[in-house]
């Protein structure tokens, strides 16, 4: 999921605009857009949902959940990788990186919600210059396609990272939604994460009868995602900074799903943080995990990146930066408006090594391996008698 | 698949937005669990939020303590003006090349009134290798509004800051007790926002335990510190002076509380009533050590 990148691409590009749109062939409403309802979607909850990013952990997860809701009744995922997850009745659309078709998947599918969910923010996970085709163009693409004349789309969310905060010594304890970075941001990740919010915010004071949603996450753990984080709370020993020893804040995997869900469903408009209560310092998240710390040189860590990456410690450096200063946001807008949350940064963290220990343990164990196609045939063979509801 | 869309519109709130989840139990992970408050806690360390650890302050005091009482005998007069519950911020004069007068106040306070106290001051400490962690522990952090805010207005705490900022410490001995600017006046607009009293302290001693002589200021530039001096400490003690201070005595004398007569939580002041009270409460302490260096007869024995 996290992990590696699209084998395929290119494959993707290389098509014809109109095989593009190649769907998986699920039973699901093949058919249905063009005639389904217009603009006049008004207050409607949630029915006709695009998420983009579909290959991505988040993507499947929303999905996942959408599809238990009886009242959503089209869901499309966009990606260009496959999905990783078991999906029954979302539609699976192959697109180039940056999403130049989405105009035309919006404009045929008619939805009235975007989950953006295709951020990449993990810069071990390709070059800076992919991330940006990805990120910032895959951005405007959507936003241009979301904003073109009759659009059905009335509720927009867009999955960002507390990572725009950027991390300095300057900063405060908690960052606000509305606080300003405390320098100007050099990372490429910061950088594609302003100009996406940017055109996030554009399209919101263009469209204002459209519902716009960012959400901000803080660092994720759990045992699926996979993290520079939790990569390195796996590690046997886990990395620090000689003499820094900064407050760390997480956020529980499944309430990240939850707040998606949370936000689609109460059409939150604007921005908010989504971040664990309090916050930890780092000697004590590896104590949590039963790890200890092996500090690295407060100073030109930068040039011992290389040998670290061999030992297994792929650090970018923006996680350099937070391990000597820390981030922390303030998570109060998101809970005054009703949600709550199932972990404290704390219980998060023993949740994720808990689940990670157990997995390690039950790697080697029987996994019924033809699952997967069996439930396939029963869901879309003809020879499988259904009752009329599916 | 084709569903009837209008039959199902009210069920999806409850189905996905709350805890009850039970219709999308099974195939569809939408956790059902506990919150977090149902959970047990996760902490081992007594940490806060701020940094602060009481563990390694009680240490820490442990330590000081022969320093506060024997080296400096601190003493102090006027306690009764530090509110025993409620917000307060507490503003002091600023010097000595290493600040001596922080630990006092935050060790006098701690153990006297029972209340911890949070010291504001430059970032610059928390790029600092072990010196900003332990800085942290003991109850440093950066002074940004933020912070002070969410700790006066929020967590009723009290707030220590030297409005001087470094040019209280960097200042020469020939200088001592001369109260610099106070800023830009940024601690009464904190205060007047968080709706909580200054508390002005005036300490006699400090400048004495670690005089500055001379400024290096090319050496300061090239190490990106606010300032590097050449102390009597180090020409006394030599390497040991770097850190060892004068057994000055030391006074502290708690003034009046300063309460602003506007609404808090206002985005911004009034920049005349800002600077007018920030200008009073300098003009305060400068008069409060004024008259406590008339009668001191020593700087030793006070």
């Amino acid at each position: 999921m996290a992990g590696k990148k699209p084998p395929s691409e290119t494959a993707a590009d290389a098509a014809s605009k109109s095989a593009d749109a190649t769907t998986d062939a699920t039973p699901a409403g093949a058919g249905a857009p063009a005639d389904a309802k217009p603009a006049a979607v008004g207050n409607h909850p949630t029915k006709r949902v695009l998420v983009t990013g579909l290959g991505s952990f988040w993507g499947g997860r929303v999905a996942q959940a959408l599809e238990a809701d009886p009242a959503v009744e089209v869901i499309v995922g966009l990606d260009t990788i496959e999905p990783s997850v078991e999906l029954e009745r979302t539609e699976y659309v192959r697109v180039d990186a940056n999403y130049s078709i989405l105009a035309r998947i919006v404009k045929a599918t008619q939805v009235d919600t975007i989950v953006h969910s295709f951020l990449v923010v993990d810069p071990t996970q390709m070059s800076a210059k992919a991330m940006h085709e990805i990120n910032v163009i895959g951005t405007m693409n959507l936003f241009a396609a979301a904003s073109a004349p009759g659009s059905s789309v009335r509720n927009v969310l867009l999955k960002s990272s507390t990572a725009v905060y950027g991390c300095a010594p300057e900063d405060p304890v908690w960052f606000t939604e509305d606080t300003p970075r405390s320098r100007v941001a050099h990372h490429s990740i910061e950088k594609n994460l302003e100009a996406v919010e940017g055109y996030v915010g554009d399209f919101a004071e263009d469209n204002p009868h459209v519902n716009v949603t960012t959400m901000r996450f803080s660092n994720v753990i759990g045992d699926e995602i996979e993290t520079p984080l939790t990569r390195v709370l796996k590690l046997p020993v886990v990395p620090s900074v000689l003499g820094f020893d900064p407050r760390f804040q997480f956020v529980h995997e499944d309430d990240v799903t939850r707040a998606i869900l949370f936000a689609l469903h109460n059409r939150l408009p604007g921005t908010y943080n989504v971040a664990g209560d309090g916050l930890l310092p780092w000697t004590e998240v590896a104590a949590i995990c039963g790890k200890r710390t092996v500090p690295l040189p407060p100073f030109g860590t930068g040039l011992m990146a290389p040998a670290l990456r061999a030992l297994g410690v792929d650090l970018p450096e923006e996680y350099i930066s937070l391990l000597k200063y820390g981030r922390g946001v303030d998570n109060r807008k998101l809970k005054d408006a009703g949600f709550r949350y199932e972990y404290t940064s704390a219980q998060a963290v023993r949740a994720f090594i808990e689940r990670t220990r157990l997995k390690d343990i039950m790697a080697g164990g029987t996994e019924y391996q033809y699952e997967r196609d069996v439930e396939q045939f029963f869901r879309q063979s003809p020879a499988v008698v259904r009752d009329s509801d599916d | 698949m084709a569903r009837d869309a209008t039959a199902k519109s009210e069920t999806q709130q409850s189905a996905i937005s709350g805890q009850d989840t039970s219709d999308s139990a099974g195939l569809v992970h939408v956790p059902t669990g506990e919150l977090a408050d149902e959970r047990p806690d996760a902490r081992i360390s007594d940490v806060d939020d701020w940094g602060r650890s009481e563990q390694m302050r009680a240490l820490a005091r442990r330590v000081y303590d022969p320093i506060y009482s024997r080296w400096f005998r601190a003493e102090w007069e006027g306690l009764e003006n530090i509110p025993t519950d409620g917000g307060a911020l507490l503003v002091a004069n600023h010097a000595a090349a290493i600040p001596s007068d922080a630990p006092a106040i935050m060790h006098g306070i701690e153990t006297e009134l029972e209340r911890p106290v949070y010291g504001l001051a430059d970032n610059l400490f928390r790029t600092m290798p072990l010196i900003g962690t332990m800085w942290s522990r003991l109850g440093g952090l950066p002074a940004h509004p933020d912070n002070a805010y969410r700790l006066l207005s929020e967590q009723n705490q009290l707030v220590l800051v030297f409005p001087e900022g470094s040019k209280g410490p960097a200042k020469p001995f020939h200088k001592r007790y001369q109260l610099g600017r106070f800023g830009r006046g940024g601690f009464v607009e904190i205060a007047m926002r968080s709706g909580v009293p200054v508390v002005p302290i005036a300490v006699v001693g400090a400048e004495e335990s670690m005089p500055t002589l001379f400024q290096m200021k090319g050496l300061a530039k090239s190490l990106g510190l606010p300032y590097a001096p050449v102390t009597a400490n180090m020409l006394a003690l030599g390497p040991l002076g770097i850190l060892g201070y004068f057994p000055a005595k030391f006074k502290l004398k708690v003034l009046e509380p300063v309460t602003f007569d506007v609404p808090p939580d206002r985005e911004r002041y009034s920049r005349f009533k800002v600077m007018e009270s920030s200008e009073a409460i300098r003009e305060q302490i400068q008069q409060a050590l004024y008259e406590m260096l008339r009668n001191r007869e020593s700087v030793w024995f006070g």
